[in-house]
């Protein structure tokens, strides 16, 4: 576990007092244990592992409109596995994503860090402050994403007026391929502030103040207090906070797809976009080749929560 | 020094608050100013048309979104919490293997459970049903939930438990009488993230409910944005509205809000 402070949460670290229960008992228990979980057994069987193999099902045939509700799909193998990574919008997509995840992660991570050291000494108003950095991240995404898409508009957008003022011509912000995956990463970093905020000022609040205090009597300046002190001490909550994330982002369509649709030609157009495209952006459903990239997306985020799991342990034994 | 930093807070507060400003006010902008230029940075001259036309249409969505929201809640909450029992004290060993595949369960894009759920529901007949949407809203929030309930089940200190057990409650008398109301506090946290999570969904409703006539306000938003690209006074209006129990929950709940998103990082 990365940490295990939270503000309400905390486990209070008690140890429990073993109930030592009648040997006939024990075994009841253990099927009383099971009668409380199994409706959550239940409810994943159903409702993910189900829906999940039905997508395997879908990515390793050709499901026509027809065949969908007829339930009679040619069975292709791998073919539309083959037929998206040799597809030339797939190195595109892939790109898109990888830019939009990582500047996005960084971006957020960055700014949710100065923000929580800003925040680490309380001030007049902090908590007020800090409770109002959440709107953006509790709003509903299709009122953020509608607000910025009026922002902006070529033509009446706050942003272009705002630039005309400096005497920067209008810039088609959503329209022009070269400005598009950049608008959405901006609104998508402005989404994902919040969180990273909240979290890593959580870590913050674990880490001893005796620390400090002692770098103050050797004379350390609060720049060299942050990367001795704060920031390799932050690096589980980091790993951790990097890593949602990531995962977060990965899965990202409701922004791009209210803001851009993933155009124009693609200019923003992620792998997650790409199958929601495939699937019902269009009036033709195509669920193979969506279901085939969806699949793709998850191989990628479980390689990088696996990758997470191997560093934390790397870290556990050195 | 405090204070400067109080004035540097304000500031960066509100730079990141601009377009929540924004978009209250356009939409109390008259249709006839909104093209102005430069566009009015204050609406010196309100108007609520946009408001009356954003409920006038939208109301019945709205409705819906909340019966969708609450729905979600109870399935969240009936799911969650005797699991979270279960890991907490029954089996506090076999959560391992839970854990694993809760992390496992937060991988899988919307986009891909979108398709599972409506390869199943064309089979049910439950495309475009409000049931179909809760059912899938839920699995926003069960994860969560049940890790959250776990983490905050596995504090309550054992003695209590054993004193009920030596009174001679059972199990689930134990559970019903002592753990769930000592759990109050996650109960609250669980269910308003549940609620905003169903209230704010728009994969599920765009895929599974697209052509029902009982839409959330999702939905309603983005529909009215295709229709007409003129009327941004109501489109704001109506997310300024959509927005309502995002503000209610930062004012009278803040802390269990701040409690979740830090609890969501406990995940692995």
């Amino acid at each position: 576990m990365a940490f295990t402070r939270t503000d309400a949460v905390a486990t209070t670290g008690r140890p429990a007092a073993k109930v030592s229960p009648a040997p006939g008992r024990r075994r009841s228990g253990r099927w009383t244990a099971l009668a409380f979980l199994a409706p959550l057994v239940v409810y994943l069987l159903v409702f993910y592992a189900y829906p999940l193999y039905r997508n395997v099902e879908l990515s390793v045939h050709d499901y026509t409109p027809r065949a969908f509700v007829q339930g009679d799909p040619e069975f292709t193998g791998l073919a539309n596995y083959r037929a998206v990574l040799s597809d030339d919008a797939f190195l595109a997509a892939l790109r898109n994503t990888a830019l939009f995840t990582l500047v996005s992660i960084a971006f957020q991570y960055a700014l949710g860090l100065a923000l929580a050291v800003f925040f680490q000494r309380g001030f007049r108003l902090s908590a007020v402050l800090r409770a109002m950095f959440l709107v953006p991240w509790l709003l509903p995404l299709i009122v953020s994403a509608s607000t910025w898409s009026w922002m902006l508009n070529s033509d009446n957008g706050i942003v272009n007026a705002f630039l005309r003022a400096f005497g920067i011509g209008q810039i088609n912000w959503l329209t022009s391929p070269g400005t598009a995956l950049l608008s959405v990463t901006v609104a998508n970093i402005w989404l994902g502030v919040p969180f990273n905020l909240v979290i890593l000022y959580a870590g913050l609040q674990n880490i001893p103040a005796s620390l400090y205090e002692a770098a103050g009597l050797d004379g350390a300046n609060a720049w060299q207090r942050f990367w001795r002190i704060t920031f390799p001490l932050l690096r589980p909550v980091s790993a951790i906070t990097l890593l949602l994330g990531l995962i977060y982002t990965l899965k990202v369509v409701d922004i791009i797809w209210i803001m851009t649709r993933g155009g124009p030609a693609d200019a923003s157009t992620t792998l997650a976009i790409w199958s929601y495209r495939e699937a019902f952006g269009t009036g033709q459903p195509d669920f193979s080749p969506a279901a085939a990239v969806g699949n793709l997306l998850i191989l990628i985020a479980f390689a990088a929560g696996l990758l997470h799991v191997r560093m934390q342990r790397k870290e556990g034994i050195s | 020094m405090s204070r400067w930093r109080t004035a540097v807070g304000v500031v960066l507060t509100g730079v990141m608050l601009f377009p929540v400003y924004w978009m209250v006010n356009v939409s109390l902008t008259r249709t006839g100013d909104m093209r102005a230029d430069p566009p009015h940075w204050f609406p010196w001259n309100p108007t609520f048309e946009g408001y009356a036309a954003a409920l006038g249409q939208q109301l019945p969505a709205l409705a819906t979104s909340l019966f969708i929201g609450l729905g979600t809640v109870a399935i969240t909450l009936l799911v969650a919490l005797p699991a979270g029992y279960a890991l907490a004290k029954l089996l506090p060993r076999g959560t391992g293997v839970v854990d694993f595949l809760l992390l496992v369960a937060q991988m899988i894009p919307a986009v891909v459970m979108a398709m599972g759920f409506y390869a199943i529901y064309i089979r049910l007949g439950m495309l475009n049903t409000v049931t179909g949407l809760i059912v899938a809203d839920s699995t926003l929030a069960v994860p969560f939930a049940v890790l959250l309930f776990r983490a905050f089940m596995a504090g309550i200190p054992g003695e209590i438990m054993a004193a009920a057990q030596i009174d001679g409650a059972g199990t689930w008398r134990t559970f019903r009488s002592v753990v769930l109301p000592l759990s109050r506090n996650s109960v609250i946290t669980v269910s308003l993230f549940a609620f905003l999570w169903a209230w704010s969904d728009f994969i599920f409703a765009s895929t599974l409910n697209r052509s029902s006539d009982t839409i959330p306000v999702t939905l309603g938003i983005f529909r009215y944005i295709g229709n007409n690209t003129t009327q941004w006074n109501s489109i704001m209006a109506t997310a300024v509205i959509a927005s309502v129990p995002a503000a209610f929950l930062l004012v009278l709940a803040q802390r269990y809000i701040a409690a979740g998103v830090t609890a969501g990082a406990v995940k692995d």
